[in-house]
């Protein structure tokens, strides 16, 4: 197999002004060897053999483009294919980034991976390959994160990691990633950061988005035995920090010609209420985690707390790639709030007896905006990027919160 | 009173420089301006944090301090005002710690002629390579405000060669691969490593990062030309500490001739 290439970033790790190094200097030569180790191991039969052998054998790939023929006719508009990274070991597309990461670790000579997650998917995909491969793991999550996600939790401590609560700052994903690169700039000799999504300094933004591509370049070759054709009329994929989105974005957005590339970002409670995690939507440029992204921050630069119902959306940034894809039209962006989101959760389990991840019900939802308005034959790709079993528990909590009036009083069926 | 003349003044007394940090806001506006007030006696220059919400550079001490100043309602135009009323009391030299982020939110022109205009003497920027933004480095000079920028014992010898021009105020070396936060002791090396960085800047270079007794004040001078206190006198006031005994005693570690 290949990795990809790609016109950007530039060599200073750039998409025209975003992304970039903004870290403290003692980060900066680790990042430099980090550069030179990928740029080296992209190109390296070896290494990239081990990857393909890992993801087929181990994580399942490919996953498979499965027709929703029951969502089709319910809503009557294109053709809906679900790109199935749920079905991938871990649960969720993180994997496909965290083996290759991993396995460069490894070649690095490492012994100690860090990682920050939010929904803990990221954080069990981390703590699942440092189990396979014998490394020191520790995770950083948001206190927050860990009372809503206790299931990932106990996961990752069952796979051997340890798992730091942190309790600064908002306690979600923004803080849980400074801790990590804090605990990164301390032990940053023997230490390898693997961070989850298309976010902070160069290389991450890239490396990400080449170990995740294969989620595109997958698409392409399903959707040609298909439908006879490689390019879908649209794709959507929810948007946090952005990894799922770009590894399915990233191989049709630099081609003519290119489907419309959305991107579902939370909209939570609404713009309007200011709790939302719209980074594209209403933020501004800005530097959160060592790259220039679009960022949620006010007046005076302090960054704002985010908010959405799903833990791995709950983010102020959105990674430089998407941030430039937005400022070029090269992609769209869109929101989704937490109540249609968790339509969108309904919908699928009943029409398809899938459960997705909070997250990507977002793209679900926006998907039954838009299909309608399409001809039949027309073809959507959504990237079901993770499963929802993760959530079933706040989900549950949200809706009995969520049923009104009556349901007060009711008292014992409260869930903390 | 200029950063070279401060630097200057502290070796003719025999010893290395000391800059204490003060955070804006913390634990309030009052009490600010009244730590100002307490440690500027023994302060050769005195650097000023601006609190921000994602401190990445800095350990839980800061991060605290940080988190507080924010909940008091600290704001840009609070910071800009507490500069002024230092700037009222001292002459001198008054360094801002600021994230990037507030710099760019704030416009950087806009950001560093209200600062220059408030009376600052230069900028820390810890989370801002030099390189990644040499317009914005021209920016701050052309204003009139000197800059910092830091290096570590992981600097290679090329980013020495990049970072350290770029400092006109004077070089922040930092004393571990770490964020800040009180230390027992800084490791070896340090008197090597800014041997590497005085061979590309006539800058003065000051150590941070751990700076909190005799013992580490005292490695400090031996090995460069100032020190920075900082989590240790927050920690200090944490803990309802004077900070007067703490200043003392790493001044006193700051002495070079004597040895016990």
């Amino acid at each position: 197999m290949q990795l990809p290439s790609y016109p950007l970033p530039d060599p200073r790790g750039r998409y025209g002004d975003f992304g970039g190094r903004y870290v403290p200097e003692t980060l900066i030569p680790a990042l430099e060897e980090l550069t030179a180790a990928y740029e080296h191991f992209k190109h390296d039969p070896d290494y990239l053999g081990e990857y393909e052998c890992y993801l087929r054998e181990y994580v399942g790939r490919p996953s498979p483009l499965y027709f929703a023929e029951n969502l089709t006719r319910h809503l009557g508009g294109a053709k809906i294919y679900l790109k199935r990274e749920d079905l991938n070991h871990t649960g969720a597309h993180k994997i496909n980034n965290t083996l290759g990461q991993a396995l460069l670790c490894k070649r690095m000579g490492k012994k100690r991976v860090i990682a920050e997650t939010g929904a803990g998917q990221h954080g069990v995909s981390v703590a699942t390959v440092a189990a396979l491969m014998g490394l020191e793991c520790v995770v950083y999550q948001g206190a927050e994160d860990v009372r809503r996600q206790a299931l990932n939790v106990f996961r990752m401590q069952l796979l051997g990691a340890e798992v730091r609560a942190v309790e600064s700052g908002t306690r979600t994903l923004k803080d849980a990633t400074n801790e990590a690169i804090r605990d990164w700039v301390t032990n940053v000799r023997d230490s390898f950061y693997i961070i989850g999504s298309v976010v902070g300094p160069h290389p991450y933004p890239a490396m990400a988005r080449d170990f995740q591509s294969v989620v595109g370049e997958e698409v392409k070759q399903q959707l040609l035995v298909k439908e006879g054709r490689p390019n879908p009329d649209a794709v959507i994929a929810c948007v946090g920090g952005g990894s799922n989105a770009i590894g399915v974005f990233a191989p049709f957005a630099y081609q003519q010609p290119r489907p419309r590339l959305i991107g579902v970002e939370a909209a939570g409670h609404g713009q309007a209420s200011g709790l939302h995690s719209l980074s594209i939507g209403a933020g501004r440029k800005g530097v959160l985690h060592g790259s220039m992204m679009y960022l949620l921050y006010d007046d005076d630069g302090q960054i704002q707390p985010a908010h959405s119902v799903s833990a791995g959306l709950d983010y102020p940034g959105v990674g430089p790639e998407h941030s430039y894809y937005a400022e070029q039209g090269l992609a769209e962006y869109v929101g989704i709030t937490d109540d249609e989101a968790l339509e969108g959760f309904k919908l699928l389990s009943r029409l398809e007896g899938i459960l997705p991840a909070l997250e990507s019900a977002h793209a679900i939802a926006y998907a039954a905006k838009l299909a309608p308005e399409m001809d039949p034959e027309q073809v959507i790709v959504i990237n079901l990027s993770g499963r929802g079993d993760k959530d079933v528990v706040e989900v549950m909590r949200v809706l009995e919160e969520r049923r009104g009036p009556s349901a007060e009083g009711r008292g014992p069926q409260e869930v903390a | 009173m200029t950063t070279r003349e401060a630097f200057e003044r502290a070796a003719y007394e025999g010893r290395a420089a000391l800059i204490p940090y003060v955070m804006a806001g913390y634990p309030d506006a009052q009490g600010a301006l009244e730590t100002v007030r307490r440690v500027l006696p023994y302060a050769d220059l005195l650097e000023i944090g601006l609190p921000y919400s994602d401190p990445l550079g800095d350990g839980p001490v800061i991060q605290r301090a940080s988190e507080r100043a924010l909940r008091q309602g600290t704001r840009l135009k609070d910071v800009l005002e507490f500069v002024r009323q230092v700037r009222s009391l001292t002459d001198k030299p008054l360094f801002i710690m600021t994230y990037i982020n507030p710099v760019i939110a704030t416009g950087p022109r806009r950001f560093f002629e209200a600062f220059k205009a408030a009376g600052a003497t230069g900028l820390i920027l810890p989370d801002l390579p030099p390189d990644e933004d040499p317009e914005l480095v021209a920016l701050a000079h052309g204003v009139g405000l000197e800059t910092t920028f830091l290096l570590a014992p992981t600097s290679t010898d090329a980013r020495i060669a990049t970072v350290a021009p770029h400092c006109t105020g004077f070089v922040y070396t930092v004393s571990v691969a770490g964020v800040t936060g009180a230390r027992d002791k800084l490791p070896d090396g340090l008197p090597e490593l800014v041997q590497r960085i005085k061979q590309h800047t006539a800058a003065p270079v000051a150590i941070g990062f751990g700076i909190s007794n005799q013992t580490t004040a005292r490695q400090a001078a031996q090995a460069a030309d100032g020190a920075v206190i900082a989590s240790a006198l927050i920690r200090a006031h944490e803990e309802g500490r004077p900070l007067e005994p703490v200043l003392e005693e790493v001044r006193q570690g700051l002495f070079r001739q004597v040895s016990v």
